[in-house]
């Protein structure tokens, strides 16, 4: 069910005041926490709880052809499905769109932070390269699964261990691993998003938070404020004033954001 | 603005130049509502179908009108060929081009109805989003929908730490420096945000200039938007 119009005005009346439903601050985050190597088939997995909020992130590899464009480059693949298991509002069948959203806020986020080195996929120029293939499953949606999968994708790709591969028989040998760690750089981005409701800006939404809110913003960046990636989502405008906000107080979330995740991504 | 004078676009455009817009209303007879925005070789049409009843009936929005938008990029628009049908790509601008003309278009008048509105990009050099809800926009007003303003579209770019406006392919796939950020950004004319995204390495300093140079920018476009309406009404008489 819809938030009712009712619990939406309420929801703006408390944040007038500076407070919200659970007693969080508006730049506060719900508890978040990792589990990663979740999955003992996939290359790199993570399991991430923001509150109520629950979302799967594994991480395959597979050897195909390169892009034409791009040919000494590994190539990226984000989906995602939100699951009706995790939410009475999701239907199964084709993707939908807020399913195709999340998946490529996700991959636009990684990879223009050039975060994985996919030059240092290319097994045979032209040929072979490695591909990574994110895949993003909703447990639970309680809010927030833009940021939760942030977190998953970036945990997971730091477990990744690449598969053996068998060069004479130009075949990946699912199942067995090497030792050999994803090329990761030093950029890790950071995928926030921030919500207006009312004159008001907050981060980490529950569900309720969520469907009152006229206008979201996903920014992905690093801590030390660049900017890779961002979207402006939902139906409203935001003033050249309220954007501004949005930038400065995206900027110092980003840190407390990284800081709170910093120990899950070793 | 960081102007560097020195700077060279691939062709031979200033900083701020905005390629050579054209606009035009009326392109579809059968359309309620149709246009055609270009900017150089980047041609974007969109055509408008109703108000009309919403169709499955489940759909329907007893409280406003649905404004419903898709996008196309022709299978020849592009060097290499694209496969025909919606991929995740189209979905998503189809989307982001229902909410960057959302604000301004007064659905709440057609509670049960629904609003078409294709767009399709005949040919395109980037910057093919901004190029169809420009169009997009002008197909809405030309089909006599209700608005309360119209909104206007452009591409800012970040050449590396150049900033030009209305990036073409050359320039999208700029790679000395820090190379290229794309951000397209759709407003009013009163300066109100509908629309940004960005694609590239930026900081909120610079990219505090970009909002302020696609302000001055986006008037260009209204300007062009707002002529070719108003020759539309000319033909009429």
């Amino acid at each position: 069910m819809k938030t009712t119009n009712l619990t939406g005005e309420r929801i703006k009346q408390y944040l007038d005041e500076g407070k919200r439903f659970d007693g969080r601050k508006p730049d506060e985050f719900r508890k978040i926490s990792v589990e990663t190597s979740v999955s003992k088939k996939a290359e790199g997995s993570a399991r991430v709880k923001i509150g109520k909020t629950e979302v799967l992130v594994g991480i395959k590899m597979d050897v195909s052809e390169p892009y034409p464009d791009s040919p000494n480059e590994g190539k990226l693949m984000v989906t995602s499905e939100l699951l009706p298991l995790s939410s009475p509002r999701f239907e199964s069948g084709p993707p939908r769109f807020p399913a195709i959203e999340l998946g490529r806020l996700i991959d636009r986020g990684i990879r223009e932070s050039k975060f994985i080195e996919f030059d240092k996929l290319c097994i045979k120029k032209r040929e072979k390269v490695w591909g990574v293939f994110i895949d993003i499953y909703s447990i639970n949606d309680d809010g927030n699964l833009i940021d939760a999968a942030g977190i998953g994708a970036l945990a997971a790709l730091k477990q990744v261990k690449l598969p053996k591969y068998d060069e004479k028989n130009e075949k990946v040998l699912h199942g067995e691993w090497t030792n050999k760690k994803l090329p990761l750089s030093k950029d890790i981005p950071i995928i926030t998003t921030l919500y207006k409701i009312g004159k008001n800006i907050i981060v980490d939404p529950t569900l309720e938070e969520e469907d009152v809110s006229e206008v979201k913003i996903t920014i992905g960046g690093t801590v030390e404020g660049a900017i890779f990636s961002m979207q402006k989502g939902n139906s409203k405008k935001i003033s050249i004033k309220d954007f501004h906000k949005v930038l400065d107080l995206a900027d110092k979330i980003r840190k407390k954001f990284f800081t709170s995740i910093e120990k899950f991504l070793k | 603005m960081s102007a560097v004078k020195e700077f060279k676009r691939p062709d031979g455009r200033k900083p701020d130049e905005i390629r050579p817009m054209e606009a035009k209303v009326g392109i579809v007879p059968n359309a309620d509502g149709s246009a055609m925005f270009s900017f150089g070789d980047t041609i974007a049409i969109a055509a408008v179908y109703g108000p009309k009843k919403m169709h499955p009936q489940h759909q329907q929005n007893p409280e406003k009108g649905t404004l419903r938008c898709t996008y196309n990029m022709l299978s020849f628009s592009v060097t290499e060929r694209i496969r025909p049908g919606p991929n995740r790509r189209s979905t998503e601008i189809g989307k982001i081009t229902e909410w960057s003309l959302d604000p301004v278009v007064m659905i709440k008048k057609y509670p049960n109805m629904v609003i078409d509105v294709h767009i399709h990009v005949l040919q395109a050099n980037a910057s093919t989003r901004c190029a169809g809800i420009n169009a997009a926009a002008l197909a809405l007003a030309h089909a006599g929908i209700p608005m309360n303003d119209i909104v206007s579209s452009i591409s800012i770019g970040k050449l590396d730490k150049q900033l030009v406006v209305d990036l073409d392919k050359d320039e999208e796939d700029w790679e000395e420096g820090e190379g290229a950020t794309d951000i397209p950004i759709t407003m009013t004319p009163n300066g109100d945000i509908t629309h940004i995204q960005l694609d590239g390495k930026i900081n909120s300093k610079v990219l505090k200039e970009v909002i302020e140079l696609a302000r001055i920018k986006t008037k260009e476009v209204y300007e062009v938007q707002k002529k070719a309406l108003k020759d539309s009404i000319k033909e009429i008489k």
